[in-house]
């Protein structure tokens, strides 16, 4: 992990085994399948579903600061807690729920490099047993949402301001407008496609190795770099929701550490949809 | 909550009646108990999954194929141990539609599972699966009827 500009953020897989019992620890498995956690997960952590515990059941928004300190205190989890993340798919959803914990601004939140994929394919543990912990104490803050959040208004006026980059995360069938989903995805009903004006194509996955750990610093900074997205700029990413454009935020913010990075979760399916909003093909 | 469709196979009704009384979680550990038991491929499927039909729209790797004995239908689904929502879809219609003839497999309306309350659980994407898998189930049926016609 030599070369990261926030080496902390991220931990191996033995580091979590040695910290299962640890009780300053707390490990959060977020997935895309929600009932992959219930089919076995490792030892000690506590589940926190994107939909049923991060999203806001009615508005298209995130929880709220009183729902954030209830979910804290419900998974044991206080102000002073190390929650290591870890997940399905490259731990996209990791990244993702460790974005909306920095929200609400939680001091010591990392990632278990490797993700569940790594952990399985070690031979690690997994088990169905579900814990329980005493509640945590938990005070937040109001959700702040200007800080490494995106709303669409601003990118409209960020792609025609210089010194920005615009980083279009999804595969290169979306971005090209061919696709409004990922292959092998359900096409969804996005009214448009293509992408948002001056946004670079880098695929979120191309961060990661096959055994879904993090490519090296020197890779990921040419990665970028060579798209023009380099440190000294205002950055946001987006894809079509804002999970996979969480991940590469966590990539620019902690692994690069470029210090202006925003995700746009409104994404594509948002701006797809959205009336006179412009596009390119 | 939707009304259970009368046209359903006996056992998919009772199926569904059972998602439908159940609550949030129920529901959840209903769906994880179905990925539990869906058996696993017959050995002379085993080796030629690539005769087998993929379910393309689905976001993880779907595979299906069908046997038909006596105008009966029988299903045989391939899902990831890595996607068990997928996996709980596919193993119920593979039980509520064993033994039920093309027919009544194609006279599945497309919406069955709203009267699941799946919906109150899963987000839209996530139920996208089980309309995907029927459809391709249906896709068999309609294929078994051409053979028996021919």
């Amino acid at each position: 992990m030599a070369g990261y500009a926030h080496p902390e953020v991220l931990v191996d897989t033995a580091w979590v085994a040695d910290h299962l019992h640890d009780p300053k620890v707390r490990l959060v498995e977020s997935n895309e399948d929600i009932l992959l956690y219930d089919q076995g997960h490792i030892p000690g952590a506590v589940k926190i579903d994107w939909v049923a515990d991060l999203n806001d059941p009615v508005v298209r928004d995130y929880l709220d600061r009183a729902r954030f300190e209830q979910l804290m205190i419900a998974r044991g989890i206080s102000n002073d807690t190390t929650v290591v993340f870890y997940g399905d798919k490259h731990n996209w959803w990791a990244t993702y729920a460790l974005w909306v914990f920095k929200l609400f601004g939680h001091a010591d939140a990392r990632i278990m490099n490797g993700g569940r994929a790594k952990w399985i394919a070690e031979g690690r543990q997994l088990t169905r047993e579900v814990p329980t912990y005493s509640p945590g104490v938990y005070h937040a803050p109001e959700r702040d949402d200007t800080t490494i959040r995106a709303f669409r208004d601003q990118v409209l006026v960020h792609i025609r301001q210089p010194g920005t980059a615009l980083v279009d995360v999804r595969s290169p069938q979306e971005y090209s407008g061919e696709r409004t989903h990922m292959p092998e995805y359900p096409q969804e009903g996005t009214l448009r496609g293509g992408h948002i004006p001056t946004a670079v194509s880098i695929p979120w996955a191309s961060a990661v190795h096959d055994d879904s750990t993090f490519k090296s610093a020197d890779e990921l900074r040419a990665l970028y770099a060579g798209k023009n997205v380099t440190p000294d700029k205002d950055v946001i990413s987006y894809c079509r929701i804002g999970e996979r454009s969480s991940h590469t935020w966590f990539v620019l913010s902690y692994l690069l550490g470029y210090p202006k990075v925003r995700n746009y979760d409104g994404s594509w399916t948002e701006w797809g949809n959205g009336v006179g909003l412009p596009i390119e093909k | 909550m939707s009304e259970i469709p009368a046209s359903l196979p006996p056992r998919l009704h009772a199926i569904v009646a059972e998602f439908q009384a159940a609550n949030r979680s129920e529901k959840l550990e209903l769906l994880l108990e179905y990925a539990d038991r869906l058996p696993p491929l017959p050995d002379w499927l085993r080796d030629n999954r690539a005769d087998m039909e993929q379910v393309h729209e689905c976001m993880t790797p779907v595979r299906a194929a069908a046997e038909v004995h006596g105008g009966r239908m029988v299903f045989h689904i391939d899902v990831a141990e890595e996607s068990p929502t997928v996996r709980g879809y596919a193993a119920l219609l593979r039980e509520g539609l064993d033994g039920a003839t093309p027919e009544a497999v194609l006279a599945i309306p497309g919406d069955f599972f709203y009267a699941m309350g799946l919906q109150q659980v899963l987000s839209p994407q996530r139920l996208n699966g089980i309309s995907y898998l029927l459809a391709y189930l249906k896709r068999l049926a309609t294929r078994a009827l051409a053979h028996r016609g021919a």
